[in-house]
């Protein structure tokens, strides 16, 4: 009995889910198929980098790389080796970055992809040195940068280390530059702090997916530094591209061939 | 073990001492021979035991307390050094885009007849002129305005010193509508972008991405008693423990002293402080400062500028751990 009640549940949670903003019950394969962006509200729910990359670049395409290396806990920081194992047990991936080569339109593309899900997507030695690779990657073949960006910030866990890969990464933005790569960061839901601070902000073009939170402080602490009132839409999408700090807003299933056409446009120095 | 608040705990019996020093020099002046010679033994027996308990405390701080000493208000602050450090200085005020930020000094100045371009975050030693400097916590402007002095500097052949001494960047709504992440990021790029020497320096707190956005060089120093950090350890703690008032353990987790900088690699070497710390003689803590810039600054000077800008890649490049 107690079985059967269990298997009918498990047929539920499979065939529904609820919307995380606006708790529609909503069906899974339309949501799947709707690249689980609600239909009632429009939002963008968050991805794993696995699913982003399918949603994104040519099928198949993808060939991972920077996987013979990992996180350390060098500084035997408080409960840092448990978190990381965690991680790596939920997500099935060594770290927060999955980072390689693509295609768009058969056109290669060295990209990268955070993951929220891995301690919130945060930037310690190893996806500084992931998003690094694929910058230099990039200005070695001359071809465009991707970057989907979801991050609360730096890694505490891993102190100055961690500091230093958003100048490590900024320098690896400039390295681009300097040959004629374009690179393109694309923000999703959250892009915060020491990420949106170094080689993110500083791309040739900045695509958002609608309403992501995109910010320098935490919420909260803007908000006690302030005594003037704080507009309802602070550190969105919307709000950011109104203050100029973002190109475009582009909704998830237009984003494959926004990239696609940005990259055949700017192409890259041959 | 209960952690000191501010680092007057421990340093309150040296003031007194040395309040109660001053009194006894005054008294020795009017004194008979004879009483004289009394009160320079007492002078002399409590300068030991002052100078004791000196080098006990100060070659033992932890973390924490080092935190406290780099916050320390008697601290000498970048203009205190550049004052000491350099002739000629001539502030440049202003980004050209929006305003004007006194949380961040800088401009042309020479340094024992070097032009140089030297910049830092600047504290306010009373309410009026800390309100003034935002508390050296730089909005967007103060970071357009290090990227202009610092492509000035390129233009010119300028050396660049950087004084790095922050809490972090300014966390407001009005700085988030300016930009503060993008300001950050393009000062970085231009320091990366630049064909000459750059030598940076933490003089007291280097405070995440808002020290970071003015402390990439050729070569990085610290100075002895001052932090670097991810995050500020109150706020780190608030995160991990959902406690502010842990900020002693997060200091310790977050290993962001100068010593623990230099055992991982990520700066270039420590610059000794007086004894007792820079705010026990701020003239002396100059000139061990001047001494280490000169040397930072010297092989600098012999190498081609693309060549600097090659290296400072490398430099940053190389930092990171991974298995």
């Amino acid at each position: 009995m107690r079985l059967g009640v269990r298997r009918r549940e498990q047929r539920f949670q499979d065939a529904f889910l609820q919307c995380a903003s606006c708790r529609k019950t909503l069906f899974r394969r339309e949501f799947d198929q709707g690249m689980m962006v609600c239909p009632n509200c429009g939002h963008h729910h968050r991805l794993n980098a696995k699913t982003r990359i399918e949603y994104t670049f040519d099928e198949g395409s993808f060939v991972e790389e920077d996987t013979d290396i990992q996180s350390v806990d060098t500084l035997s920081f408080p409960d840092y080796q448990s978190k990381l194992d965690q991680a790596i047990s939920k997500t099935g991936q060594p770290d927060g970055i999955v980072s390689g080569m693509a295609k768009l339109e058969e056109n290669p593309v060295a990209v990268a992809v955070s993951d929220f899900g891995f301690m919130g997507g945060s930037m310690g030695s190893l996806a500084g040195e992931k998003i690094t690779r694929t910058l230099e990657r990039a200005a070695d073949k001359k071809i465009p940068a991707i970057v989907f960006c979801a991050s609360g910030g730096a890694r505490m866990q891993e102190g100055l280390l961690s500091l230093m890969q958003m100048a490590k990464t900024t320098a690896a933005v400039e390295r681009c530059r300097s040959v004629g790569a374009p690179f393109i960061a694309v923000f999703t839901d959250p892009t915060m702090a020491g990420v949106l601070a170094s080689y993110a902000s500083v791309a040739d073009v900045i695509l958002s997916e609608p309403r992501a939170l995109i910010g320098f402080a935490g919420t909260r602490v803007s908000k006690q530094a302030q005594v003037v009132k704080i507009p309802d839409d602070f550190q969105t999408a919307e709000w950011v591209l109104r203050h100029g700090f973002i190109d475009r807003i582009v909704p998830r299933r237009e984003m494959r061939d926004t990239l696609s056409d940005l990259c055949r446009l700017l192409g890259g120095r041959k | 073990m209960t952690q000191p608040k501010s680092w007057k705990e421990w340093e309150k019996p040296l003031i007194e001492l040395d309040e109660a020093l001053a009194k006894l020099r005054e008294r020795s002046v009017t004194a008979t021979e004879e009483e004289r010679h009394k009160i320079d033994e007492t002078i002399k027996a409590s300068e030991q035991r002052r100078d004791k308990y000196i080098e006990k405390k100060y070659a033992n701080l932890t973390p924490w307390e080092k935190v406290l000493v780099a916050r320390a208000e008697p601290r000498p602050y970048t203009l205190d050094y550049i004052n000491a450090l350099f002739t000629n200085f001539i502030e440049l005020q202003g980004d050209r885009l929006f305003g004007q930020d006194h949380a961040i000094v800088g401009g042309p100045a020479a340094l024992d007849g070097q032009p140089v371009m030297v910049l830092g975050h600047q504290k306010g030693r009373n309410i009026q002129e800390r309100q003034m400097r935002n508390f050296a916590m730089s909005k967007p402007e103060g970071y357009r305005k290090a990227i202009r002095l610092f492509q000035m500097a390129d233009r010119f052949s300028m050396p660049i010193i950087t004084l790095v001494d922050t809490p972090a960047a300014d966390p407001g709504v009005e700085s988030e509508s300016r930009g503060i992440s993008e300001a950050i990021a393009d000062s970085m790029l231009a320091m990366f972008e630049v064909k000459v020497p750059i030598v940076s320096v933490v003089i007291g707190e280097g405070g995440s991405g808002g020290a970071i956005g003015i402390g990439i060089g050729n070569t990085v120093l610290m100075q002895e008693h001052s932090v670097y950090s991810v995050i500020p350890p109150e706020g780190c703690a608030a995160i991990l423990w959902r406690d502010a008032s842990l900020g002693p353990e997060a200091s310790a987790a977050l290993r962001l002293t100068a010593q623990h900088a230099l055992e991982m690699s990520l700066i270039d070497g420590i610059i000794p402080e007086p004894f007792g710390g820079a705010h026990r003689d701020p003239i002396e803590a100059a000139t061990l400062l001047k001494e280490a810039v000169q040397k930072a600054l010297k092989p600098l000077l012999k190498q081609k500028p693309d060549a600097l800008k090659a290296a400072r890649y490398s430099r940053y490049r190389a930092l990171g751990k991974i298995g």
